[in-house]
């Protein structure tokens, strides 16, 4: 009990600290910039490391579930929505509209999910490790390919249905559309967390996750167990996807790439199989990237994030606050 | 049939003379080959023996990557780099941009070291890590090294690249691109003599450490294995066949830019490796050729004949594109249904299948090293 209330302070000192520093570093513009960016790579982490907890893959094709998240998205508000690119300016239409896109988008996605993993990856899993690899490598370019020809390859636009109104906040303007996806990400971040903690099934994932036959002989249906990690995982990168098609108003067929790379090394960095070090990893990556752009040196911020993968990778493979993977490293 | 006994009883026996003689063959049939019906309606024969030479920097590129991931098991995501490495190596040592002439015959080899000794920078922090983590970590650094050369652009002028590579010279011969001869000639020699040097170190302890490493890397340690020291020169000779290919290419092309050796060039040799079956060199430099040939000619042949049936969808689609999700379908579809690859390795064969039935519910081996 004790322990694990002083790893839960470290957390929240750790994410404090972190805040507080980039706050001052990169001041109240980019800092939203930051905030955006981090939900985004902490929502999309979360799946690497749910994913790789549980049957220690890593999930090549996660970065490209995001990016088809994004897409899904798009189409849900233009098509079934039928919505135009205006801002939507009364707040109980917005509230309802998002929470169809939001939740359209996570459903579609989990669903996707469960698809993969039943049929590239379920079949794989007692072959050897670099066999499930292979394919979702190739189940990443599937994806892109089949988004690329529905889509086209040019960047495509997404309805900005968000007002652009601003709150003068902490001595400068904060877009409330910034605020609107944080609290988006860290409301999914706070139920994830309970669901994993207090629930049935959330103890069925972190059993099997420990050890596959002890958790299948007390009766846990591993199939299901792992079928619902995939639905999560990629119900989470679809959010992300909301986001990201919100925030930056185009989105491309191959955004999953570099995103993916981004989130995987925020999952690495924050100790892979630990959900809250995805989340701070999430948010330590999208500071490294906006520092790198606010100092003019964006072009060398993927340089400068996989030499961090790297670093972390080779002197502590367990990560900031990676406790979990003591038993697996 | 009693000849044909024969001379697989001396190929078997004669293993270094059989390969020589194999590329020689493969090398003196191909340009008659592609005189003959359909090929030769495909296009005309200088252009056939150009589109093998580039097929043969896969193919050196296949079977570099087949030491790293065939043989010792290690995936390596982020493969050319090394390539990108050898390229920039000749483009800095032979271009009228950096005004160096060094001859293209010694840039070979200074361009394989060059890959090597990154290859060997690279790995040796990180060879100590799990599989799957050394694919990310190398498919990190297969991003880096082509964003710092695009960056760097004091230095390989960015986009643009580097231009006025030269061309290689042979006494007194000197090779342009009006006339592809020279460059096929020389690349089925050195695809020759890098074959045999891979034949005689898979038979050699080293290249049964790494198999051994490939199928149980504790077992291997235990065993007296440094398995470190194996792992690492896996990767560096995988590295350095990397960087020939690079030399060969930028002369070749006799321009070098930083989007030739982006992740698709890393997935795509990974896709002729798995193809042509992980561990066995022929099997892997036929998938390399073949799936060469289908993305340069093969998709655009099927493009302009399905634009000539004027069938109202097919006429439409542009099979160059989809060439990624048939790689991405064909990944899968090999994992799935024929793990071992087209032509598999024998042992390879047996070992895939043994893991998937027998041993099925032993947990994967982790790292002797790592474990801490």
């Amino acid at each position: 009990m004790r322990t694990d209330r002083t790893r839960a302070l470290r957390t929240v000192a750790i994410v404090a600290g972190l805040l507080v520093v980039s706050f001052v570093i990169l001041g109240v513009q980019q800092f939203q910039n930051f905030l955006t960016l981090g939900a985004i790579y902490a929502l999309v982490a979360l799946g690497y490391t749910m994913v790789y907890g549980i049957i220690e893959l890593i999930n090549f094709a996660h970065g490209d579930v995001f990016m088809v998240g994004a897409f899904v998205s798009m189409w849900i508000m233009t098509v079934p929505l039928g919505l135009a690119d205006r801002p939507i300016n009364d707040p109980i239409q917005l509230t309802v509209v998002l929470l169809a896109v939001v939740i359209g988008t996570m459903v579609v996605m989990g669903l996707i999910g469960v698809i993969i993993e039943r049929f590239a990856y379920r079949p794989l899993r007692h072959a050897p490790r670099l066999a499930p690899l292979i394919t979702a490598i190739g189940v990443s370019f599937i994806l892109q390919n089949i988004i690329q020809a529905i889509f086209s390859s040019s960047p495509i636009a997404v309805p900005q249905i968000f007002p652009r109104v601003k709150l003068d906040l902490l001595g400068g303007s904060i877009g409330v559309l910034n605020i609107f996806m944080v609290l988006v990400a860290l409301l999914l971040m706070v139920a994830l967390q309970l669901f994993v903690g207090r629930t049935r099934l959330g103890r069925a994932m972190r059993a099997t996750a420990q050890d596959r036959e002890a958790a299948e002989l007390m009766g846990v249906d591993i199939n299901q167990t792992i079928a619902i990690t995939f639905f999560i995982a990629a119900a989470l990168a679809g959010s992300a996807g909301v986001i990201q098609g919100l925030y930056f108003g185009s989105i491309q067929f191959n955004l999953g790439f570099f995103a993916g790379l981004f989130a995987f090394t925020a999952a690495v960095l924050g100790g892979i199989g630990n959900t809250t070090g995805a989340a701070v990893g999430g948010f330590i990556i999208a500071f490294i990237a906006v520092l790198a752009a606010q100092l003019g040196y964006s072009r060398w911020s993927e340089v400068a994030i996989f030499t961090v993968l790297i670093l972390v990778l080779v002197f502590r493979p367990s990560g900031l606050l990676g406790q979990a993977l003591g038993e697996r490293a | 049939m009693t000849w044909w006994t024969r001379l697989r009883q001396f190929a078997g026996e004669h293993r270094s003379i059989a390969v020589l003689g194999g590329w020689v063959l493969v090398g003196a049939l191909l340009p008659v080959l592609v005189l003959v019906p359909p090929f030769s309606t495909f296009q005309e024969q200088s252009l056939w023996l150009g589109g093998f030479a580039n097929a043969g920097v896969f193919i050196l590129l296949a079977l570099g990557l087949n030491i790293v991931v065939g043989l010792a098991g290690l995936l390596d995501l982020g493969y050319a780099a090394f390539f990108a490495i050898g390229s920039y190596a000749y483009a800095f040592g032979a271009s009228s941009f950096t005004g160096q002439h060094i001859p293209f015959w010694p840039m070979l080899i200074i361009g394989a070291l060059a890959a090597a000794t990154f290859g060997i920078l690279l790995g040796a922090p990180t060879l100590r890590l799990r599989g799957d983590y050394l694919a990310i970590v190398t498919l990190g650094f297969g991003e880096i090294v082509p964003a710092i050369f695009l960056n760097a652009d004091s230095l390989t002028r960015g986009t643009n690249g580097i231009g006025g590579v030269a061309q290689p010279e042979l006494l007194g011969l000197k090779f342009d691109f009006s006339n592809p001869v020279p460059f096929y000639v020389t690349m089925v020699a050195i695809l020759a003599i890098v074959m045999l040097f891979i034949y005689r170190l898979q038979a050699s302890r080293l290249g049964r450490a790494w198999m051994a490493i490939r199928e149980d890397e504790l077992a291997a340690a235990s065993s007296g294995i440094n398995t470190v020291t194996t792992k690492l020169l896996a990767f560096a000779l995988g590295a350095s066949t990397a960087g020939l290919a690079g030399v060969f290419n930028a002369s070749k092309l006799g321009i070098v830019t930083p989007d030739q050796f982006g992740f698709a060039v890393s997935f795509t040799v990974l896709a002729m490796v798995v193809l042509g079956g992980m561990g066995n060199v022929w099997g892997v430099a036929v998938g390399a050729f073949v799936l060469y040939e289908i993305q340069s000619v093969l998709l655009k042949q099927l493009n302009q004949f399905f634009h000539g049936l004027h069938v109202p969808v097919l006429e439409n689609i542009d099979f160059v594109q989809y060439q990624f999700l048939l790689y991405g379908l064909a990944l899968v579809g090999m994992m799935l249904l024929r793990p071992e690859g087209l032509f598999p390795s024998r042992r390879r064969q047996q070992e895939l299948h043994a893991a998937s039935e027998e041993i099925a519910d032993v947990p994967p081996p982790t790292s002797a090293v790592a474990g801490e």
